[in-house]
């Protein structure tokens, strides 16, 4: 069986880690930025994996299940937020959560 | 005995104390006899130390009561140095100024303010004895700036018109001017000698400089400018005339009696310095040979009795000076005193005159009061008298002690002699032309005169000084041991001829003014009909145009330089600082947007920033 190298891995889980910040970035609809916090995160993930299945090492699928709970618990928190926003201000923009410009 | 020398300045300062802390609840019946009493107190202690000393035949007495200060080697004491030349002053100023204190018991028992008056008079008089008595230049200076402070304070006593107030500002700015000059002079003469003690610097000097030297004139210089601003004479003397504006007591007390005269004690104090640098002593000579023919003449032309008064204070003082200038220190010193005894007197009785008429002040509203004031017009013909320097009047003898000094001088002593007798012609014109058309003639005044003002306790002290100012000549001053250094003066050597023209050219003004004021027979109108006439009487009146030419070349320029910099030039630097960080601020403000997304792309740029950092080093 045909390994894929190590450098193709890593390069997924930077383009998708960028893919997700952009969409942290430019998104208007907290859902949406939500959703690429997720992506980000799993990309991070399948950094992780990648590199533990290329030394070996147990470690990296380890932290790859700490951070799928982490994800879990933080969509739980997020999603509730987003409801509370949503009940006080009828919206689910972001750029209306501005009462703390300076 | 001597000892009790302490207890001068104190009994004042208690009265003064006693009377502001109270807070003028104290009943007139209380606060009369605190304010009057201390000085009373005072003069019986002075009077116990002066025969005290007299009798010991010491030459000087130094007591020190407390060290003021100690930093390194420069240590003033409240120590009190007696000699001749301060026990005369003590006595000037205690005996004079209680009896003044007793006359305004009476003037100004009316007064609402009454407490506030003697506690300022008191605190006066302690300043004043403070500056006479300390034998260090440093507590002659406090005592210089408190007469300065009481000065202020008491000219505008009757704070609620604003004319008052400005004339006290205008006395505390230009004596302020005086004032800075001799401090300076303090710090030279500290710099230079090590010492501020009067004594002791005056022998340092006389060791460490040449006569002539340039500190030397530096230092007497200074003085010199102290003394001309709190003694009115050119180019300070224009607050006097306006210091008038307080309560006439104020004006016997402070600005005829004793405060003047300042200046001239502080001359004849450190005279050794002055003998150094004799240019600077010409200078005092020729300040007061100005100053008493500039007064003079305008003293002619004043319609006020007490600015008439004022300017004949200021032509007084001159003669002083010319005395100091010429080398008469004792003649200078005694003349200040025969002229406390017979201005206060005048001073004192224009107090009456001006209660009994309700405030008038203009001599043209008055007008035979000779019969209505008998006490007044006595003590006026006194008074005037003595200071036209009638023969055998106590001004006779001072002036005269003076203009002989002038005479022995060589080479320009003449020229200072012509001109003090010069100035007592028109002293004889302008004492008897407020004689004769304030208590001769017919009465201009609007309301008639009450019957003579104050009991005894206004009468008795003017009944005193008619007397000191018709003997106060016979008054032998212990002034050898200061200034002659112990040798007897010798009598003055002059022909008969100058005598005979030193008693005549008063008697003329004396007789001029008679023909103008009282038999009339030459017109003052006729005098005044042409045109230049007029604009020099105007000139005259407004004394030289001293105060147009300061208004215009000080006052003007300083209210423009404060009207431009309104916004200070030196303010705008600390100004800066606090612009530069108001902006850095709004700067900052600005990246405090609210927005989450905002706040996770400089996270993200910083990350970026870092990481890229890292690749490159």
């Amino acid at each position: 069986m045909e390994t894929i190298p190590v450098e193709h891995g890593f390069i997924l889980a930077g383009i998708l880690f960028c893919l997700g910040l952009i969409g942290v970035l430019t998104r208007r609809n907290v859902v949406f930025v939500l959703m690429s916090l997720e992506i980000m995160l799993n990309a991070s993930g399948l950094a992780f994996i990648v590199a533990a299945a290329r030394w070996g090492h147990a470690e990296g699928q380890v932290m790859f299940l700490m951070i799928l709970t982490l994800a879990a618990a933080e969509v739980a928190v997020g999603l509730g937020l987003i409801i509370q926003m949503f009940r006080r201000f009828q919206t689910v923009d972001i750029n209306v959560l501005s009462d703390m410009k300076g | 005995m001597l000892e009790l020398i302490w207890l001068l300045p104190t009994f004042p300062l208690l009265g003064f104390l006693a009377l502001v802390l109270t807070g003028g609840r104290l009943s007139k019946q209380i606060a009369g006899p605190i304010g009057a009493g201390s000085i009373g107190l005072s003069f019986a202690v002075a009077a116990l130390v002066a025969s005290e000393f007299l009798n010991s035949g010491l030459e000087h007495f130094t007591y020190e009561a407390w060290v003021w200060m100690s930093v390194g080697g420069f240590k003033p004491g409240f120590t009190f140095f007696l000699d001749g030349l301060s026990m005369v002053m003590m006595l000037i100023i205690t005996g004079v100024g209680f009896l003044i204190h007793l006359y305004a018991t009476g003037y100004m028992s009316d007064d609402p303010s009454f407490a506030r008056f003697f506690s300022y008079m008191n605190l006066f008089v302690s300043a004043m004895l403070m500056l006479v008595l300390g034998d260090n230049l440093v507590l002659l200076y406090l005592g210089w700036e408190g007469v300065g402070l009481c000065s202020y304070l008491l000219i505008g006593f009757w704070y609620t018109n604003p004319a008052n107030g400005y004339a006290a500002r205008k006395a505390f700015v230009v004596t302020r001017v005086g004032d800075t000059s001799m401090a300076i002079g303090l710090f030279l003469l500290f710099a230079q000698l090590g010492t501020l003690n009067i004594q002791d610097m005056l022998h340092a000097a006389e060791m460490q400089w040449s006569v002539g030297s340039g500190l030397a004139v530096a230092a007497s210089l200074l003085l010199l400018g102290g003394a001309v601003g709190k003694s009115a004479q050119l180019p300070l003397q224009t607050w006097l005339p306006d210091a008038m504006a307080g309560p006439t007591p104020i004006s016997a007390l402070i600005h005829a009696a004793t405060m003047v005269t300042a200046g001239v004690y502080l001359i004849a104090r450190t005279h050794p310095l002055f003998e150094m640098a004799p240019s600077v002593q010409l200078l005092v000579a020729l300040i007061g040979l100005i100053t008493l023919l500039l007064s003079g003449f305008t003293a002619m032309t004043q319609s006020d009795i007490k600015r008439i008064l004022a300017y004949s204070t200021v032509s007084q003082i001159g003669y002083m000076f010319l005395g100091l200038g010429v080398g008469a220190w004792s003649a200078a010193i005694f003349h200040l005193m025969t002229h406390a005894f017979f201005k206060a007197l005048l001073f004192l009785a224009s107090g009456t005159v001006i209660l009994s008429l309700h405030h008038e002040q203009n001599i043209f509203k008055m007008g035979g009061l000779r019969k209505a004031l008998p006490v007044s017009f006595f003590s006026f013909l006194i008074g005037s008298l003595a200071l036209t320097a009638f023969p055998y009047t106590s001004g006779y003898f001072s002036k005269d002690e003076i203009l002989l000094g002038a005479l022995e001088l060589e080479g320009v002593g003449f020229w200072f002699w012509l001109g003090g007798v010069v100035g007592a012609f028109f002293t004889g014109i302008y004492t008897f032309r407020l004689f004769f058309i304030v208590f001769f003639g017919d009465s201009q005044a609007e309301h008639p005169p009450e019957k003579e003002v104050g009991g005894w306790h206004m009468n008795g002290p003017l009944i005193l000084l008619m007397i000191l100012a018709l003997s106060g000549g016979f008054i032998h001053v212990p002034l050898d041991a200061v200034f002659n250094h112990g040798e007897v003066h010798g009598e003055h050597h002059v022909s008969g001829l100058v005598h005979g023209i030193m008693i005549a050219v008063p008697l003329l003004g004396i007789a001029v003014s008679y023909l103008f004021f009282r038999s009339k027979t030459f017109s003052v109108e006729k005098l005044m009909a042409s045109a230049w006439a007029k604009n020099l009487h105007a000139f005259w009146f407004g004394g030289w145009g001293f105060d147009t030419l300061y208004n215009a070349v000080l006052v003007s320029p300083f209210l423009f330089l404060a009207r431009v910099n309104r916004k200070d030039i030196i303010d705008s630097f600390n100004a800066l600082i606090v612009s530069v960080s108001q902006a850095a601020n709004a700067l900052i403000v600005k990246s405090q947007t609210g927005s989450l997304r905002w706040y996770a792309l400089t996270v993200a740029g910083g990350l970026v920033v870092m990481v890229s950092l890292g690749a490159i080093l």
